[in-house]
């Protein structure tokens, strides 16, 4: 204990020791009990006390000594030092040992000193003897190894003191232990038990306390005995087992068993001593409240801050006892007192919890929630009473009973009596209100105040602000005595009118012998004291005269000071003026001498006469008050007003105690008056908002006039009242009349039954009833006076007396609307809890509303949940100025802005933080957005400010015309609206969009579905339905399981794979690279062949041709598909024949604009793939190496056949495409023909040739799958009815049950955004005039020239344009308008246009190919069903194999629309008999029959002719960009453009035409080869549509074997390809040097109804020529009834020089030309009726 | 680059994925992968990584991958900071690779050494066939994207089911952060330390 004391140094060390010391020494405490026997010398106490001391002492010093020197400084510290280190057992032990042999060497020394000890035994010189051997230690070394052992043991090996105690036992028995340790051994054996060591112990303190001599450290032992008294008593033992000699541990050899075997006998503290001992040590608060001056400081009483007005929160609730066991427990505390705070409670925190939850109810979304919180459907319903759907209140109308105040049926009497009664109430609400005791008594006060103060004052002179306060003070007591004066002068008036009607009363029951009315009027006297009511009287007069005194001489003084001031001014005035006459005196004297002073007077005089007129009249003196007629007055006024003095005071009392004077005795009038008065009686009506609700009984009408009906009638309402009516009906026997209304307010929401007080309202009616009795009527005038005169008329009147209040439900819970419905909203009670509710939430804007509000409930202003509201109504009344207008919610944001708005508006950075984020185009993917400002340039937003700004203008040169900027301007703003719409649906995700699971077609959707559905259906077959619905679902259910579970087995590599749906992949973690575009090619139908060369006409060499015609026929074609995408080119093998087979896989990468893969960028990606169908031929160049030998060159040339045109978006949004597609062939192919072959083959090829042109089976696919953009989850308005919206998703939904495959529509929506009933959008309308006048004998003619018409107008996808799946339905004058459109707008305007040319006609919406869902158009014709394809103008017979429809799901007319219910879809297999119901389930039938829809199509469409100037101007600039485009793909070589070839094809360009795109004759193209003389010429002919000149450069006009960028093919070494022409060539023609093909482009342009569309023709022919002469022709042919575009034709002609006969001319040059031509007469507009 | 007025600034984030707490799994894989905005940019270092398949032990039930994340990014704005994505895939009964969850963290934007434990869940099937179906079968529903749990929108329609926790250590280094004047807090390391969230193992 003591070490730990002493050396801080190393305490955790001597923690160790310590312990380890304890250990020990319980143990050697057990050896010793049981080893040694005990035999106690009484002596021995003492003795050992003695040692215990010396031992003590002997340590301390030592003690002391190791922590004054650090361990390293002294040899001693050195020997120390390894055994504190050696913590271990084993050092333990070594050491031990080694110490031994010191130790015994050392023996004797310890004899010697043990000695020395004995011999300095007395108490007072031990310390100097240790001392002394502390020296001795530190001279002589081998002592001190043993001392510092010595020290050490009791130090730091005190650990092992119980072993050591056991190995001193074990040594004792040796000798030479004996005799070294005798005196401690002896000291030491005996073991006394706890108590006599206890005693021991204390004795030493005595002891102790008694030496305080010694120098040693006293504090240390008292601190040492209390921690020991609380300490295990064997711990006690510490102290002993520490006097031990510690040299005994050496001898720990071994311990047995027995060692930690401790046998004692059990403690047992008494339950007293342990009561006494704990209540020593324990603290139990008692459960009694603390007093609350104790917990206080002294002499301070407690303070309530709550009664002083501050804000105190509430308490959080502590039960009591816990309380003030709390209070008691810190009252022990020293700083207890600090806890508590001025009202003696403990200081406690707000409570914090608020009363309600804010958090609303948390249900687990689980399918566990209780039955109870449930929820239930319920369809809303439209309220029958439309306006309030809260309703359901109760207004409780209270009719108690109503009192006339007059009535036809009065009496004279009754008429005085009702005018008493009024007075008589008249004056008990006086007297009850006395008001003129009260201003007495306010008078009275005043008059004191001031008489008080100017006794106070007299002295001192008054100060201004004292004489401010004295004129209040008279002013006021004027004002109060003045109103006193008139009550008083009331209440007089009153009482007299009161005894003066008494007094007629009297005299009329005096006169009519007869008393009607029970009132009587007792005037009760009241005798005051004469004298002191005199006095009184006199001296309120006095008072009141002084008063008047002083007031009027104030009123002097004010008036005489007032009077000196003008007298002054006017004085002033007149000095001046005298001044002036001095000068003009002085003035005339020196002028005139002579003037007489008289003149001078009249001067003066004239100057005074003038004066006044001047300046200030001269004032008048005020006058005196008179003083003697003050006090006339006063006494006058007294007289009248006041009773007089002594006079007794005057109370009537009116009591109805009289008797009435039966009807025996009355006149036979006043009988009749009173029999009418029985005959009546009344009864109420209620009505509420002008309804009568309920009425009361009839009750008579009783003699006194006053009715009881004591009825409360319960209305139940929905809405608040406008009006409560009470009508006061008056029965008489045969009839009843309404007298009165009352109209009662609405009560306000607080007024509820059982608070509400009864109200009186007064009536009264106009009418006029005269009685021949004694009533005296009503409306008739009436005289009391004998003499008729003072005529008075009396109307009926009265006072109703009934409550109106609300209801209280069961619940207690008053069924009143709420104070926000309520019409006159007063607030009252119920709004004194929220602001809001009681002044309405735009209450919360009006000032003045909050302030009432806030002073109405008494807002507590401390508390800090009013702190906003007190503030801002401190604002508000502090100053009118700096109150906001505006009411704000956290009126602290702007403190905690960053910056200002403005400067946020500047900065470039966050303009472009925000635009991003807005998603703007531009900077939709704008990477690193630079972090300073300055980083930022405005060049950045150049673009963006350009197309805002261009918005508004129309940029006319990159559309043909003005018009068409216009539509795309128009397009363009459709687009950003629907764009708008579309945003919020977009941020819409469902899960299939997150998550990616198992398809399973789930059961738990379906159910709900079939649920309604058969609902819906229940009517028609309800039994079946369920069943088969049970049976469906069963059967789903099984073949989900089986076919998963089947699927397990399955062969990996079946024999007949079948395409499988793959796993679809959303756009967002895509990249570049990632997507790939999968073509397979599999074969193609009928490519045209290869025509014998003996076309070509005016060749010589006939027979050779002969003779490769032979070979060409075998060889009839070897076509290849060359696929581009994207500028990737990839092709496949080359077939043979015209029936190729080739089933290749073509892989083309896919990289979406800006690298944004995001559904809506995928949507809009304009690219298209082109499948182009080349044919190889093989050209042998012969020799022409001689120094390598004989050799043959082959020289591959391809010539195009065809090619087909596949949107990207098409294949995105159906995901794959998997078909036969027509092949789009040139019109015209020179040199191949379509036809098999020329009578070689036989009647095979007859039945083959129906279908025309070429055909081509594809499967296109993206890989991997890309989600299609969702159809727009949102519903858009409609101005339909309901129930057709209704019935039309029903029909829609079924359709899709039933037939999922099977497109189905019945609604769409038009541009403005509403959804539209489909068949509003059929109507017939005319078609151009020309083409009925075009073939009026022939109207198939007509019908094809329609078609192809329509056919004609630009197509534009909806998701091109809109990006995002919105189909948008134009009508057809918006179609004509805009010049583009989907498939449904052709295929409507074709239907409509069929319709008005006579046929039957359908829109067929279904499925196509490469299309998707498309419409198409169906009519019947001629026992037959023709299906039209509104893009191509083309129509097919139902049972053509290569239609191009595919599956048909509804057909649309004008009445109706029928939904395929068929078993097969296909148009071949199905019939198109609508009349069958069992085939077409039509929308419209019997149950739901048409309700007449109007068409949202115009009347007729008008149009107008085409400005011609436009037209020339069109063509001319298709022209020119055509050519410039031509040339600058060619950049390094002269493009020449040839004339000739010009005016060759302009002849034959309208022939063209002329076929509507069909094959030419056959006469036509030898014509057209007759043109071109000498060249070999292949025409192909093409057709697009025009949208603007550039993109038609880039996309459309040319095929693209042209089209692929110049840049990418020239750039390349030519040389290389020169060495490699030799042998295959797969590039085109164009580029390589040795071919020089000539290129000849032709266009031709007609613009019909503005639609410009081109034709356009490739003509190309093949062989190595050195030169080509391509020639253009313009053709302007005379085709009146085409109003239909005319075709770019591509003439190309290349003729080998070593082919070619001597003779012909060459031309090394490419030529190139380009022309267009607009036909001027066929151009038609149509008319801008429909405004954009 | 001027040092003294930069453009950028740098966020080096290296450390590793320690190691996952699956109670009732074993044989994953963990991949990773990082989400950030579009004023970021990886400059060294992958952006995405899949660790071997690690196997608990009898001793420990800690599967630890210790696999290491380094990757410097650069950036014009905070905004966007980068997010650690982790995707804990597995094999079931059956044999079947299926996902064991998913879990996000941002990269700690304090310098200094910071470790976090991210809690892991997977979507859950959207009724019990399915559930049956997908555990025989081995497809259990998974995200489209791993990115999706670095993001809000959308996240209201799916449902998930915890699963366990990753740990992940990271030491970061950020580079004229300051300069630019962005003070993501202590630099000093004891405190950064001591902020950090303790591993809940």
């Amino acid at each position: 204990m003591k070490d730990t004391e002493d050396s801080e140094e190393d305490s955790g060390e001597t923690l160790k020791r310590t312990l380890r010391a304890q250990r020990q020494r319980r143990r050697r405490k057990l050896l010793e009990q049981s080893s040694v026997k005990e035999s106690q010398h009484d002596d021995e106490d003492e003795e050992e006390v003695s040692a215990v001391q010396d031992q003590s002492v002997k340590e301390e010093p030592a003690e002391k000594t190791v922590a004054l020197r650090p361990p390293s400084g002294s040899r001693r510290g050195y020997s120390l030092k390894p055994l504190p280190v050696s913590s271990s057992q084993k050092l333990d032990t070594f050491v031990t040992r080694h110490l031994e042999e010191k130790l015994r060497a050392a023996r004797f020394k310890g004899e010697s000193l043990q000695q020395e000890k004995e011999v300095s035994a007395d108490p007072a010189s031990r310390l100097q003897s240790l001392r002394g051997r502390d020296r001795v230690t530190r001279f002589d070394r081998e002592t001190d190894s043993v001392k510092a052992e010595e020290d050490d043991v009791s130090v730091a090996l005190s650990a092992r003191v119980k072993f050591k105690e056991a190995a001193k036992r074990v040594n004792q028995g040796l000798p030479t232990a004996n005799e070294a340790y005798n005196f401690f051994t002896f000291n030491f054996e005996p073991e006394p038990a706890e108590e006599t060591e206890e005693l021991r112990r204390k004795k030493r303190k005595q002891k102790e306390t008694t030496e305080k001599d010694r120098d040693e450290d006293e504090g240390e032992e008292p601190e040492e005995d209390d921690k020991e008294d609380s300490q295990d008593p064997n711990e006690n033992q510490s102290e002993e087992t520490r006097l031990v000699p510690t040299e005994e541990d050496l001898f720990i050899i071994d311990q047995s068993a027995r060692d930690f075997l401790e046998v004692k006998k059990a403690e047992y503290v008494g339950v007293k001593k342990r009561a006494a001992r704990d209540s020593e040590l324990l603290f139990t608060p008692s459960f009694r409240k603390a007093p609350t001056s104790v917990k206080l400081p002294e002499n301070v009483k407690p303070r309530f801050i709550e009664d002083e007005g501050l804000y105190v929160g509430k308490r959080p609730s502590v039960s009591f006892t816990n309380e003030t066991i709390l209070e008691n427990r810190l009252l022990k505390m020293e700083e207890g007192l600090e806890w508590f705070g001025d009202d003696g409670r403990i200081l406690a925190l707000p409570d914090p919890i608020k009363e309600s939850s804010t958090r609303p109810p948390l249900f687990s979304m689980e399918g566990d929630l209780n039955p109870a919180i449930q929820t239930v459907f319920r369809k809303a319903q439209k309220s029958k009473y439309a306006a309030d759907p809260e309703g359901d209140y109760q207004l409780d109308v209270e009719v108690f009973g109503l009192v006339f105040s007059h009535h036809p049926l009065f009496s004279r009497e009754h008429v005085l009596a009702s005018r008493l009664c009024q007075l008589y109430h008249q004056y008990l609400t006086r007297q009850q209100n006395n008001l003129t005791g009260h201003l007495t008594d306010k008078l009275n006060g005043l008059r004191n105040a001031l008489g008080n103060m100017m006794k106070i004052h007299r002295e001192e002179s008054l100060t201004l602000s004292l004489q401010q306060r004295i004129s209040e003070y008279s002013l006021e007591v004027r004002d109060t005595r003045q109103l006193r004066d008139s009550e008083q002068e009331k209440d007089r008036t009153l009482l007299k009118n009161i005894i003066k009607v008494w007094k007629e009363i009297k005299a009329l029951r005096e006169f009519q012998k007869f008393t009607n009315t029970p009132y009587k009027l007792l005037l009760r006297k009241e005798n005051v004291d004469p004298a002191s009511d005199q006095q009184e009287y006199e001296e309120e007069i006095q008072a009141e005269v002084m008063e008047l005194e002083a007031e009027k001489e104030e009123d002097y003084q004010r008036s005489l000071a007032e009077y000196r001031k003008q007298l002054e001014e006017w004085k002033l005035w007149r000095k001046k003026q005298k001044a002036k006459r001095k000068k003009k005196k002085k003035k005339k004297k020196s002028q005139k001498l002579e003037d007489t002073t008289e003149d001078e007077d009249e001067e003066q005089e004239g100057s005074e006469l003038e004066g006044p007129e001047d300046g200030p009249p001269k004032p008048q003196p005020p006058e005196r008050p008179d003083f003697d007629a003050i006090e006339q007055q006063v006494k006058e006024k007294a007289s009248k007003i006041r009773r007089k003095p002594g006079e007794a005071v005057l109370i009537p009392v009116l009591s109805a105690s009289g008797n009435i004077t039966d009807s025996e005795l009355c006149p036979r009038v006043e009988v009749s008056r009173r029999q009418e008065v029985l005959r009546h009686s009344l009864f109420i009506k209620i009505l509420c908002n002008d309804k009568k609700v309920s009425k009361t009984d009839s009750r008579p009408l009783g003699t006194d006039f006053r009715v009881h009906f004591g009825q409360i009638f319960n209305l139940r309402i929905i809405t608040c009242p406008q009006s409560i009516n009470l009508q006061v009906f008056e029965d008489t026997g045969s009839s009843s009349s309404l007298l009165a209304q009352v109209f009662v307010p609405a009560p306000e929401p607080s007024v509820v039954t059982g608070s509400a007080s009864l109200e009186d309202f007064e009536f009264s009616s106009n009418q006029r009833v005269m009685f021949d009795h004694e009533g005296v009527g009503s409306d008739v005038p009436l005289s009391f006076e004998a003499d008729g005169s003072n005529k008075v008329v009396l109307l009926t009147s009265g006072k109703l007396t009934c409550g109106v209040s609300w209801g209280v439900g069961d619940d207690d819970v008053p069924l009143a609307p709420s104070a926000s419905q309520h019409p006159g909203v007063k607030h009252s009670g119920l709004g004194h809890l929220d602001a809001v509710t009681s002044i309405g939430a735009s209450g919360l804007y009006d000032m003045k509303k909050i302030g009432e509000w806030a002073k109405q409930s008494r807002l507590d202003p401390n508390d800090p949940k009013n702190a906003s509201i007190m503030q801002l109504l401190k604002v508000a009344s502090s100053g009118e100025v700096t109150a906001p207008e505006y009411f704000r919610l956290e009126h602290l944001q702007e403190e905690f802005n960053f910056v200002t708005d403005e400067e946020l508006d500047n900065s470039r950075r966050f303009r472009l933080l925000r635009l991003r984020n807005q998603g703007v185009k531009e900077f939709r993917n704008y990477k690193f957005i630079p972090a300073l400002e300055n980083e930022i340039s405005d060049k950045v937003f150049q673009e963006y400010e350009r197309r805002l700004k261009d918005g508004e203008t129309v940029d006319t040169r990159e559309h043909l015309d003005s018009h068409r900027a216009l539509v795309a301007k128009y397009l363009q703003k459709i687009q950003e609206s629907v764009m708008n719409r579309l945003l919020f649906a977009k941020h819409r995700f469902l899960l299939s969009d997150l998550v990616v699971e198992e398809e399973i077609p789930s059961i738990g959707n379906k159910v709900p579905v079939l649920l309604k559905a058969e609902k819906l259906d229940s009517l028609e077959h309800p039994r079946q339905n369920v069943r088969e619905r049970d049976r469906a679902d069963v059967n789903h259910m099984l073949k989900i399981l089986g076919i998963n579970l089947f699927k397990l087995t399955e062969p990996k590599r079946p024999l007949k794979p079948q395409r499988k749906e793959r796993k679809k992949v959303t756009a967002q973690n895509l990249s570049d690279g990632d997507v790939k575009l999968l073509v397979n090619i599999i074969r193609a139908y009928d490519i045209p062949v290869r025509r014998p060369q003996s076309d070509k006409a005016g060749q010589s060499s006939q027979p050779a041709i002969h003779g490769s015609d032979w070979y060409l026929n075998q060889v009839q074609v070897r076509p290849f598909v060359e696929v581009s995408f994207q500028r990737t080119v990839l092709q496949t093998t080359t077939a043979d024949g015209p029936n190729p087979s080739w089933n290749e896989e073509l892989q083309l990468p896919f990289s979406a604009p800006n690298g944004d893969y995001s559904t809506s960028n995928l949507q809009s990606v304009k690219d298209e793939v082109f499948i182009n169908i080349f044919d190889e031929m093989l050209h042998e160049t012969g020799v022409n190496d001689k120094e390598r030998g004989p050799s043959i060159h082959t020289q591959v040339e391809k010539h195009w056949l065809g090619s087909v045109r596949i949107p990207f978006s098409t294949i995105y949004s159906q995901s794959r495409i998997d078909g036969t597609f027509k092949v789009n062939t040139p019109a015209v192919l020179l040199g191949y023909s379509k036809e098999r072959s020329h009578g070689a083959n036989s009647g095979y090829d007859l039945l083959r040739s129906v279908s025309e042109g070429a055909f081509i089976t594809l499967f296109i696919t993206i890989e991997p799958q890309l989600v299609p953009g969702e159809p727009v989850r949102e519903k858009f308005d409609s101005q339909e009815h309901e129930r057709l919206l209704q019935a039309a998703e029903k029909f829609e939904r079924k359709a899709a049950k039933r037939y999922p495959d099977r497109p189905c529509i019945t609604t769409v929506i038009d541009l403005n955004g509403k959804t539209v009933f489909i068949t509003r959008y059929i109507r017939p309308l005319n078609p151009p005039p020309e083409f009925l006048e075009a073939f009026p004998n022939n109207p198939q003619e007509a019908t094809t020239l329609v078609a192809r018409f329509v056919s004609l107008i630009p197509s534009l996808p909806d998701q091109v344009s809109f990006s995002g799946v919105c189909d948008l339905w134009t009508t057809c004058n918006q179609f004509l308008t805009l010049l583009a459109g989907d498939e449904e707008e052709h295929a409507v305007l074709l239907c409509n246009y069929f319709l008005s040319l006579g046929k039957r006609a359908w829109l067929i919406i279904g499925t196509a190919i490469p299309e998707g869902s498309t419409a198409y158009v169906l009519t019947h014709e001629q026992s037959r069903y023709l299906i039209w394809n509104p893009s191509s103008g083309q129509f097919y017979g139902q049972y053509d194999t290569f239609c191009p429809l595919q599956a048909v799901g509804c057909l649309v007319d004008a009445d109706n629309v029928w939904f395929n219910i068929q078993e097969y879809a296909s148009p071949m297999r199905m019939s198109f008999d609508v009349s069958k119901r069992k085939l077409w389930k039509p929308f419209f039938s019997g149950s739901f029959p048409h309700p007449g829809l109007s068409s949202v199509q115009p009347e007729e469409l008008v149009y107008s002719r085409t400005d011609e100037a436009a037209a020339a101007e069109l063509q001319d600039r298709i022209e020119k960009t055509l050519k410039d485009k031509i040339m600058e793909w060619r950049p390094r070589h002269p493009t020449r453009w040839n004339r000739y070839c010009n005016t060759t094809l302009k002849q034959f360009l309208p022939k063209l035409e002329q076929s509507r795109g069909q094959d030419v004759a056959e006469g036509h193209r030898h014509e057209l080869q007759r043109l071109l003389g000498d060249y070999r010429v292949r025409v192909t002919a093409a057709q697009t549509h025009t949208e603007s000149v550039e993109a038609n450069t880039n996309r459309h006009v040319f095929p693209p074997d042209l089209r692929i960028p110049a840049a990418h093919v020239l750039l390349r070494d030519p040389t290389r390809h020169r060495g490699r022409v030799q042998h295959r060539r797969p590039q085109h023609p164009r580029i390589q040097r040795g071919v020089r093909p000539g290129c000849a482009l032709l266009v031709d342009v007609r613009d019909v109804s503005l639609k410009a569309f081109q034709r356009r023709g490739f003509v190309r022919a093949g062989g190595r020529g050195e030169f080509a002469q391509p020639g253009r022709q313009l053709l302007q042919g005379e085709i009146g009834d085409l109003l239909t575009s005319r075709q770019i034709q591509v003439l190309q002609r290349t003729t080998s020089s070593k082919k070619r006969p001597a003779g012909i001319t060459t031309i090394k040059k490419y030529i190139y030309c380009i022309k267009t031509t607009v036909l001027p007469h066929s151009l038609w507009e149509i008319s801008s009726k429909n405004n954009l | 680059m001027a040092t003294s007025n930069p453009s950028v600034f740098l966020l080096t984030v290296n450390g590793q994925i320690e190691g996952a707490d699956f109670p009732e799994y074993d044989n994953l894989y963990c991949k990773y992968c990082y989400v950030y905005g579009h004023d970021w940019a990886i400059t060294t270092g992958l952006e995405e990584g899949i660790t071997q398949i690690t196997c608990k032990s009898s001793l420990s039930q800690t599967l630890v991958w210790n696999f290491p994340l380094e990757t410097s990014f650069k950036s014009t704005n905070p905004s966007g900071w980068p997010q650690l994505v982790v995707s804990v895939y597995g094999p079931d009964v059956f044999g079947n690779d299926v996902v064991r969850g998913y879990g996000a963290t941002h990269v700690p934007i304090t310098p200094g050494q910071h470790t976090r434990t991210i809690p892991m869940f997977v979507p859950e099937p959207t009724w019990k066939l399915q559930k049956l179906t997908g555990w025989l079968l081995g497809r259990r529903p998974e995200y489209t994207d791993p990115k999706v749990v670095a993001q809000g929108e959308g996240r209201e329609v799916t449902r998930v089911r915890s699963q366990g926790f990753v740990t992940v250590s990271f030491h970061i280094t950020t580079k004229d952060m300051k300069k630019m004047g962005y003070d993501t807090g202590p630099c000093n390391l004891q405190t950064a330390a001591s902020v950090d969230q303790p591993c809940t193992f």
